[in-house]
């Protein structure tokens, strides 16, 4: 096929990736309560991310 | 729970690229081969993904975590017994005949290998079921969001029908394959944390086991029985599942798991479509990683959700109770969902649940327009046209499945029980499959005659063994024992397991029997279909690491250490 499908996968978590890190930087932190403190939003929109950027990395060399 | 403005950004990113997949590969869906077979070009990893995928809808999260909370770590049977063997026997053994011979499907093999009336008795079935089965999934969406989320069962059935229906009829069956293998990663990225969090909640690793030892002394169990896997099932009154080691063994291990990985055409079309033989083979093998893992990612919130609920008041998490009084475990997933996820991760978990939906609405559509198109309309409706009038066809049959499948999910809506009945007919359809094909890639002598007889006599053996048979505490009617009752079963699920093995047995003796008295077709024909008359594929030219039998053996012991740890 002439798409690689790690394409759309990494631009996807890359851009929910940066969503959610946004949201955790500028949200209101009170409702990580729920998640026992932890900033969920931050964290796993930084590993969101850098899967995404894996992903688009690994297209790009098409390995 | 509600969704704040990022959980729909989120959602919506995620439909934008589901139906920007399908758009895109519209052009590249030229004849039939590129709309069903994603053109034989689908690289192993991602045929792999996209088998598992397409395996794991949300009924399967959902009720996995159900059972997790049910049961305990029993549950990950399903996984190491109930899949692992069978993945690896599939890839190892089998795929050499489904992706070598000329068939485009599982029932087509059937045809090349035994006969037009076994193919047509499979192809019928099987389109029905896929349907069917997607009814129900979507059934199951309407209900959840409506409660979730309280939207409109309506809308949510049309929209998530409509959204189906576009990237299929765009981008065939590698749209399908693309979008399975973002929803994989979408399911991961979804779960995990919540798994994490629940851990962190529980105290970790110690506090979840100390936890599921109050739990099942308090079931009145022997402590471990929540959290070893293998150690109580001497007897079926020692469990929580009422399975005895060799029900569970021989029903689900050997007949229900190889019944469903070896011969589903669902999941196999996925490994089908991969770029050769030697990929098709690695296909379920590259599934069976994540898959072994996966009892991690979907049991452990339930067994988390049990010891939450148990010591109430803590942790302030609780399961729902039904009107009888007992625990719904249902909806374990969406609670837990909503009780640890702020918003934003909330928007990433519950479109995690809406993908797994989808994509098993999507799995099953794509495997049904191809049993139509190929094994029935091109077989007894309309041989020989051009390859264009298929494609057409295949399309048609699109949106005809699409909405055979909204019709039983309101069907499902009004007669639950009809839906109870024709899954029940379905199980008694499926159980004996295995021992068909077992004899049909293994015997020569196997006959047609045989398969065909072989195969109802095990649908009509499940059905009699379930009508002389029920679960402890049920009354006889759709639980079975609507033939007289001859033996009980501890649980339902110990039932399932031996109907499975009745039916099984039954197909295999008979299909041996008629196979010894019917005319066996000339040993040049079946090249390539039976095993000792296809030559041996040669993989030693290839790296160690790609090898189908090398990585088989990785995979089951791998396997093997994982049920010794949790024994």
């Amino acid at each position: 096929m002439k798409i690689d499908i790690r394409t759309p996968v990494g631009l996807m978590f890359a851009f929910v990736g940066l969503l959610l890190v946004g949201f955790g930087l500028l949200g209101d932190p009170a409702i990580y309560e729920r998640s026992l403190g932890v900033n969920i939003n931050l964290w796993w929109g930084l590993a969101m991310a850098g899967f995404g950027a894996i992903m688009l990395w690994l297209a790009r060399r098409r390995l | 729970m509600k969704l704040g403005p990022i959980d729909w950004a989120i959602m919506a990113t995620y439909f934008v690229f589901v139906l920007g997949i399908g758009f895109a590969l519209r052009r590249y869906m030229k004849t039939t081969t590129d709309f069903f077979q994603s053109g034989r070009s689908i690289p192993a990893w991602v045929a792999g993904l996209a088998f598992i995928s397409a395996n794991l809808g949300a009924q399967e999260v959902m009720g996995m975590a159900a059972s997790g909370a049910k049961y305990g770590i029993m549950t990950s049977h399903f996984y190491w017994i109930g899949a692992i063997p069978a993945m690896v026997f599939l890839a190892v053994f089998m795929m050499p005949f489904y992706y070598g011979s000329r068939a485009r499907s599982v029932p087509e093999y059937l045809k090349l290998r035994f006969d037009e009336k076994t193919r047509g008795l499979n192809a019928i079935t099987f389109a029905l079921m896929t349907v069917l089965s997607s009814g129900i999934s979507m059934y199951a969406m309407g209900l959840l969001l409506n409660l979730l989320l309280g939207w409109s069962f309506d809308v949510s059935i049309w929209l998530c029908a409509l959204i189906v229906l576009l990237y299929i009829t765009m981008g065939g069956l590698t749209s399908a394959i693309y979008n399975e293998v973002l929803q994989f990663f979408m399911i991961v990225f979804g779960f995990l944390p919540l798994v994490l969090l629940g851990l962190h909640d529980v105290g970790g690793w110690a506090g979840l086991k100390t936890g599921l030892e109050h739990v099942a002394v308090s079931n009145g169990f022997a402590a471990g029985a929540w959290s070893q896997s293998w150690a109580h099932m001497g007897s079926p009154t020692d469990n929580p599942m009422g399975v005895e080691w060799f029900g569970m063994a021989m029903g689900l291990g050997f007949v229900l798991s190889f019944g469903y990985w070896c011969t589903d055409f669902l999941t196999i079309q996925r490994a089908m479509a991969s770029e050769s033989m030697s990929a098709a083979r690695r296909a379920p093998l590259i599934a069976a990683f994540p898959k072994m893992m996966f009892p991690f990612l979907v049991i452990l919130p339930g067994m988390l959700a049990i010891v939450l609920h148990q010591r109430l008041g803590a942790g302030g998490f609780s399961l729902p109770t039904k009107a009888d009084g007992t625990l719904n475990y249902d909806m374990t997933v969406p609670l837990m969902l909503s009780h640890y996820f702020p918003q934003g991760m909330l928007g990433v978990g519950i479109t995690a649940l809406i993908a797994s939906f989808m994509a098993g609405m999507a799995g099953n559509v794509t495997a049904f327009n191809t049993v139509f198109t190929y094994d029935i309309y091109q077989a007894y409706i309309r041989k020989g046209a051009p390859d264009a009038h298929y494609l057409w066809v295949g399309r048609v049959a699109t949106v005809a499945g699409i909405s055979a499948s909204v019709a039983a999910a309101y069907l499902a809506t009004h007669f639950n029980n009809i839906m109870d009945m024709l899954q029940l007919v379905f199980a008694f359809v499926n159980a004996p499959l295995f021992a068909t094909f077992l004899l049909g890639m293994f015997w020569k002598r196997t006959t047609g005659h045989a398969a065909f007889i072989g195969l109802i006599s095990g649908t009509v053996g499940a059905a009699i063994h379930h009508g002389l048979t029920l679960p402890l505490g049920s009354v006889p009617g759709i639980k079975g024992g609507w033939l007289g009752l001859t033996h009980q079963y501890t649980s339902e699920m110990a039932q399932n397991f031996w109907t499975a093995i009745w039916a099984w047995s039954t197909c295999f003796v008979v299909t041996i029997l008629v196979s010894l008295v019917t005319k066996a077709r000339a040993e040049a024909e079946l090249k390539g279909l039976v095993y000792s008359l296809t030559e041996r594929l040669k993989s030693d030219a290839e790296a160690w690491w790609r090898r189908p039998a090398v990585l088989g053996v990785i995979v089951l012991a791998l396997t093997l250490v994982l049920n010794i740890v949790f024994l």
